[in-house]
């Protein structure tokens, strides 16, 4: 059911039955690396290039996933993925491996928010059964899609975002979990004219403030009914950009606020402003948060995933990043 | 009072959020390790010089040469572009930023094949300072020679 302006509630409790993460060597020695299903200590993940390995995150991070509830993929409706390369390649060729019937997203960053709100829809709506999404990103792949080869000595700006090398997959159904996906918004472009690839999360921070802003109007709630609001990738530049944008608009978020480009990596590690990257909040939700939810040690959380919709060519072309944010309302059913 | 939630200013107003970047660091570092680089072109050069028949002129070729060889191997085991952090426009400028940027390119496209991968992409960053190379270099070559025949 549509509530407000842009958020859905679902009626029946929607279920995250089971998630699946996977993450390369940076990933594993950051402070998260326990809650990650499966990691590799080589960036090419045994596979002979960068693409190849980014699906083999994606392929394994799907084969946990329904490996966890013993589901075979030709018992679950709909796949819908998303990640960083074009034309959503990696999504392609593992819904081709699969063959569960697909549809291919694109949200940059905030694609994994996307699939999981579509999935929810699917499920609530009587559509499916059991959907699966996933998503993922590497860094290699991304560094030369977007911006130089991978060793190519140009430095970066200390505002500059470090892109994730993981996956994240996640199936949602009507079979009782102890995590309900209770609300999704689905977020507005918002593009307040930054044009710096090397500064995306002051480009992104007006998307996930409106996203917010939204979210908590269309439903009623305060800040403080949360006990997390997690974004995506805002990092150590966009996070406290994001909390002055709420606080002048009387939201005050800065008690639990936190953002995943943080939590994935320690201050030590070379990551500049912190991470991003479509597997950065898949990652922290479906590994670290999952655990909170499950265990019943946080009740509710909204997780903002925060989508810079950069394209390299339209950049040169001196044009700005429309940016988007969409949220989810993940709840605890108290504990396993 | 200044208020962030203003989308025509929000890019001015930001930049109270960002780290400050520091100038000096920055020149000192490039300084050093640029100037570096270029003591061991130094050292080569003399080196050619003393050991092998290349004058101390013709040795520039051959040192180059070496240059290149260092920065492009060092780019395999992935330690340029660490240096790149460090150092900015140090490591960039010397022709072995130049040697970098072919190398990377060179390496980040083998997997598409030898002809459209390796050689088509080769020259993606470089390609630019050659343009700009010959370009400037035909400009200036002219203004010369005209300087020159009015002169003389």
């Amino acid at each position: 059911m549509k509530i407000g302006k842009q958020t859905w509630r679902f009626q029946e409790p929607v279920y995250l039955i089971s998630t699946g993460t996977t993450a390369g060597p940076l990933e594993k020695r950051g402070p998260l690396g326990e809650t990650i299903d499966k990691t590799f200590d080589d960036l090419h993940c045994g596979e002979k290039n960068w693409e190849a390995a980014e699906r083999r995150l994606m392929r394994e991070a799907v084969d946990i996933c329904l490996k966890n509830v013993n589901l075979s993929p030709e018992e679950v409706d709909y796949f819908l993925a998303g990640d960083l390369l074009n034309q959503t390649v990696t999504s392609n060729f593992i819904a081709r491996e699969t063959r569960i019937p697909y549809l291919g997203l694109f949200g940059a960053c905030s694609t994994s928010m996307m699939g999981l709100a579509l999935a929810s829809l699917l499920v609530d709506g009587g559509y499916a059964n059991h959907v699966l999404t996933a998503v993922s990103s590497h860094n290699a792949t991304a560094e030369r899609q977007f911006r130089y080869p991978t060793e190519y000595g140009g430095p970066r700006p200390q505002t500059a975002t470090f892109t994730a090398t993981g996956a994240g997959a996640a199936l949602v159904g009507k079979a009782r979990s102890p995590i309900v996906i209770r609300e999704a918004t689905i977020g507005r472009v918002i593009d307040w004219g930054i044009g710096d690839a090397y500064d995306m999360g002051s480009a992104m921070a007006p998307a996930a403030a409106d996203t917010i802003e939204r979210h908590l109007h269309d439903t009623g709630r305060n800040p403080e009914d949360y006990d997390m609001i997690l974004t995506g990738d805002l990092s150590s530049v966009g996070s406290p950009i994001l909390r002055q944008l709420l606080w002048e608009r009387d939201l005050d978020i800065s008690e639990i606020h936190q953002d995943s480009g943080l939590m994935l990596y320690s201050p030590n590690q070379p990551v500049f402003a912190g991470g991003s990257g479509t597997a950065c909040s898949a990652i922290v939700t479906y590994g670290y948060i999952v655990r909170l939810l499950r265990t019943g040690k946080i009740g509710r959380v909204l997780i903002v995933a925060t989508g810079a919709l950069l394209n390299p060519t339209i950049i040169q072309q001196k044009e700005s990043i429309p940016c988007v944010a969409h949220g989810i309302v993940l709840e605890s059913t108290g504990g396993e | 009072m200044k208020t962030l939630n203003d989308p025509k200013n929000y890019k001015k107003n930001i930049k109270a959020f960002h780290p400050k970047t520091n100038y000096f660091m920055n020149c000192l570092k490039a300084f050093l390790v640029g100037g570096f680089i270029c003591l061991v072109g130094e050292a080569i050069q003399k080196a050619y010089a003393a050991f092998t028949d290349y004058t101390e002129k013709s040795a520039g070729n051959p040192t180059v040469a070496t240059l290149i060889l260092i920065s492009s191997l060092l780019t395999g085991f992935g330690v340029y572009d660490k240096i790149g952090q460090f150092a900015g426009a140090g490591s960039l400028i010397p022709v072995t930023g130049f040697a970098n940027s072919i190398t990377s390119a060179a390496l980040e496209h083998k997997s598409e094949g030898i002809v459209l991968g390796i050689a088509t992409n080769m020259f993606k960053l470089a390609g630019s300072v050659i343009v700009f190379g010959v370009v400037s270099a035909t400009v200036f070559g002219l203004i010369r020679l005209t300087v020159n025949n009015l002169l003389g």
